[in-house]
């Protein structure tokens, strides 16, 4: 979506490092993000899910959000390219642990409609019995 | 002034007009002499002619001569040649008439005979001032101040001897003979001057020496002819007793023989001086052969050719490393296969491991000359010399020169390789530099291209009539950004507006944004309610947008009789309201959600359509994300809460006062007004 060419950023800006833990508890599996998810960094974000869908024995994917500083349109853009895909592979992906403000940029786009946001892991599982 | 063609001209004519005299003055003396009458006039006035006429022709030929600058060596002995062959001819025909008369009456006249003489005098002086003109020019080649200043002492003091007629009798014979001696002597010390002869290669020297033997010969025959003349006839005017034309008679010979000796001399080693001329010629042109525009290949060429003939290597390659590990081989009277061969010898060497330890440090280090050249065990070649080419601590390639002698690269080759092959990098270098700016510089122009598209795609006027006013700020981070506004009134009492952001960045952005223009114009026109106007609009993009591309937008229907506005939100940040009555401003609160994300028919079932009416006074404040995103030094962002805030303090101003309070406010907060991202507000006030 954006283009190679590197932006000059002429004030220094704190910049929280993406970091992506991908693991396995019983049969769900859990990626937690931490950091900031933007344009360039929503590619690792893309990677993890993208080993997830091809693996045939995922059924459930839990994203853990709890240090999810910010996402941007790019990053949503990730989530949302995967809604087809694991409604048709029938993936459950939940996501819990979002701050306020980060789970407002999902309300705001809409995409709280089509995703499962939860507001902590208990409740993530408890939602897979809903299924 | 006169120009330098009328002086020539001049000159010739007063050249010709004083030999006409003097034959005249010499033909009635002797006219007078034969029939033992007075002349009238004294035997000096026929030397004042001569002298004007040797003036004349002088001043003529350094014109003539000098004014050629660019003409080469060569071409000014051809110029003496062919004069000294027409003077021959005139004085062949003169002796073949003479021959053919023998005993006719006319031999026997004195006057037709001094006639004849005449002709042969003027031909000669002509020959002696020409060649002493050219020869001035061989002279002063290279000149410095000492060596024109010798010259113009011999060159004025040649021509004050033309005064020495004028006392002959005075003088006794030995003044005569010791200015001779003298001028001889002097001709002899200038003659060392032979710069340009260096200059000459192998096969201009040998045509030099033939022309030159063939000025002594030209002289050989005139001197012989005006002797002959002097001692079987009686001559009124005799050239032999002039101390000028001996003078110049004996600096052509000597400097025309001297020069002879020097070029004989010279030409075992004028392969020599042709080497370093064309090692010179070749450094130049590995030098500017980038400039004009050619590719490195130009280069690699230029550096094989100049290579093997500045060290005379029997074959060469050069070798060009590229990314993407194959190698570029240009071979020079070498086959494949051998060359596969003689590597293996190269490397039995040890050239190639002392290279490759070079390449561990980088190339850091300078190369130690000597470890580049060695002895080979192959039957064809028996030494080579294997040169790096580096450009900034990488190997880009390797020359690899051989030759068929032991030993058969010295240091001087060594020094002239190296040189060619830096230069040769240096160009390549430029040249690499050269496309990479002007790549950027097609990218940048790209980039502004698709700026202007983008910013013509913003509306240029907006609507302030009697309903209500807006104004729209936009500002980009990059040249291109994804914020798009627009309107259309659909009737006189309804306008329809758009606010949108379109995911991601730079030119894609912009297309996307035009698409979406295109989708509003489209749609628009058909009065459709907000909600099914998104859903339209929603599927029209599914189609065209990338996968994980989507659009934000929200749509306002604005109905200025009922005043009422209709709006549905498609995932944009939800617009700010300022309500006049109770001075406050507030977000409002409705579903959405983004265009592209769900592309199906089911996409209407996330959005809303929501209604409200509005009173004069009240603000529709629209914006992007970009404002609320921005983040100060601290990492904080600007927030919803903060813009609220100040839209709330400065809602009763205009719309353009309200767009200059949030602007200053979030410049303020961000602590500096260098842009992370595109900023886009749309006010309207409603009257």
């Amino acid at each position: 979506m954006t283009l190679s060419q590197p932006t000059e950023n002429k004030h220094v800006k704190p910049m929280n490092m993406i970091e992506i833990e991908t693991f396995k508890e019983d049969d769900i599996n859990i990626i937690s993000v931490k950091g900031d998810v933007d344009a360039s960094s929503s590619i690792h974000l893309d990677e993890a899910l993208l080993k997830l869908s091809e693996d045939s024995s995922t059924k459930y994917i839990f994203i853990d959000g709890t240090d999810l500083e910010y996402i941007s349109s790019a990053g949503l853009g990730v989530f949302m390219s995967y809604i087809d895909d694991f409604k048709t592979k029938d993936i459950k992906m939940i996501l819990f642990g979002l701050s306020e403000k980060v789970e407002n940029v999902f309300q705001i786009l809409g995409l709280d409609q089509l995703l499962n946001i939860v507001e902590g892991k208990k409740e993530a599982k408890e939602k897979l019995n809903e299924f | 002034m006169i120009s330098e063609k009328g002086l020539l001209r001049l000159s010739l004519l007063f050249a010709i007009l004083c030999w006409l005299a003097l034959i005249v003055a010499d033909l009635f003396l002797l006219f007078a002499q034969i029939n033992q009458a007075n002349a009238g006039i004294t035997k000096e006035v026929p030397y004042l002619f001569l002298a004007l006429f040797i003036l004349f022709t002088f001043f003529y030929f350094r014109l003539k001569i000098q004014k050629a600058e660019s003409v080469n060596f060569i071409d000014l002995l051809w110029r003496v040649f062919s004069t000294g062959l027409i003077v021959s001819l005139v004085q062949l025909a003169i002796g073949l008439f003479f021959y053919l008369l023998s005993n006719s009456k006319l031999l026997q006249n004195e006057l037709a005979i001094n006639f004849f003489y005449h002709i042969n005098l003027a031909a000669v002086i002509i020959f002696l001032t020409s060649t002493f003109v050219v020869w001035k020019r061989l002279i002063l080649y290279q000149k410095n101040r000492r060596l024109l200043i010798i010259w113009q002492i011999f060159e004025y003091g040649l021509l004050a001897t033309l005064l020495f007629n004028f006392f002959q009798q005075q003088f006794p014979d030995w003044a005569f003979l010791g200015l001779l001696g003298i001028f001889f002597i002097y001709s002899l010390i200038l003659s060392f001057n032979l710069k340009w002869i260096a200059y000459l290669n192998f096969k201009q020297k040998w045509r030099s020496i033939l022309l030159l033997a063939l000025v002594i010969l030209y002289l050989y025959y005139f001197i012989n002819n005006l002797i002959n003349f002097d001692n079987e006839f009686n001559l009124i005017m005799n050239l032999l007793s002039d101390v000028f034309v001996l003078s110049l008679v004996g600096f052509i010979s000597i400097y025309a023989l001297i020069s002879i000796l020097v070029i004989l001399f010279n030409l075992p080693t004028s392969s020599v001086f042709e080497q370093k001329i064309s090692e010179v010629l070749n450094f130049q042109r590995l030098s500017q052969s980038i400039q004009k525009g050619d590719n490195e290949d130009q280069v690699y060429n230029v550096l094989l050719e100049s290579s093997i003939n500045a060290v005379f290597s029997t074959s060469a390659w050069l070798e060009i490393f590229q990314e993407d590990n194959s190698n570029k081989v240009i071979r020079s009277a070498i086959s494949e296969h051998k060359m596969q061969q003689v590597k293996k010898s190269i490397q039995e060497s040890g050239i190639f491991s002392y290279l490759n330890r070079q390449q561990n440090y980088n190339f850091k280090k300078n190369l130690n000359p000597t470890k580049l050249t060695a002895n080979l065990n192959d039957p064809d070649y028996n030494s080579v010399l294997a040169v790096p080419l580096i450009i900034q601590d990488r190997q880009i390639g390797l020359l690899v020169l051989l030759k068929d002698v032991t030993d058969g690269f010295n240091k001087e080759m060594l020094d002239i390789i190296s040189s060619f092959v830096n230069q040769a990098c240096i160009s390549v270098e430029n040249f690499e530099l050269l496309s990479k700016a002007l790549e950027n510089e097609r990218y940048r122009e790209e980039l502004k291209i698709a700026m202007r598209v983008q910013k013509s795609l913003l509306p240029q006027e907006l609507i302030n009539d009697e309903n209500f006013e807006m104004f729209a700020f936009y500002e980009s981070a990059d040249e291109v950004g994804g914020d798009y506004y627009d309107y259309f009134k659909t009737s006189p009492d309804k306008t329809a507006v758009i606010v949108g952001d379109v995911s991601g960045k730079g030119t894609s952005a912009a297309f996307n944004m035009a698409q979406m223009k295109g989708v509003f114009h489209s749609l628009v026109q058909l009065n459709l309610d907000s909600k099914t106007f998104l859903s339209r609009a929603n599927s029209a993009l599914s189609n065209c947008l990338e996968k994980t591309s989507f659009i934000t937008a929200a749509y306002y229907l604005i109905d200025a009789r009922e005043k009422t506005i209709s709006f549905s939100r498609a995932g944009h940040c939800p617009a700010l309201y300022y309500d006049h009555e109770k001075k406050q401003a507030s977000y409002f609160k409705n579903r959405g959600l983004g265009l592209g994300i769900v592309r199906n028919e089911s996409y209407q079932n996330y959005i809303d359509n929501h209604h409200i009416s509005y009173k004069p006074g009240d603000v529709l404040f629209l914006y992007t994300d970009g404002i609320i995103e921005a983040k100060n030094l601290q990492g904080e962002e600007y927030g919803y809460d903060r813009l609220s805030e100040v839209v709330a303090l400065n809602g009763e101003k205009t719309a353009e006062a309200i767009k200059t309070a949030v602007i200053e406010n979030l410049y303020e907060f961000i602590g500096s007004e260098g842009l992370d991202d595109d900023y886009t507000t749309l006010i309207i006030k409603f009257l």
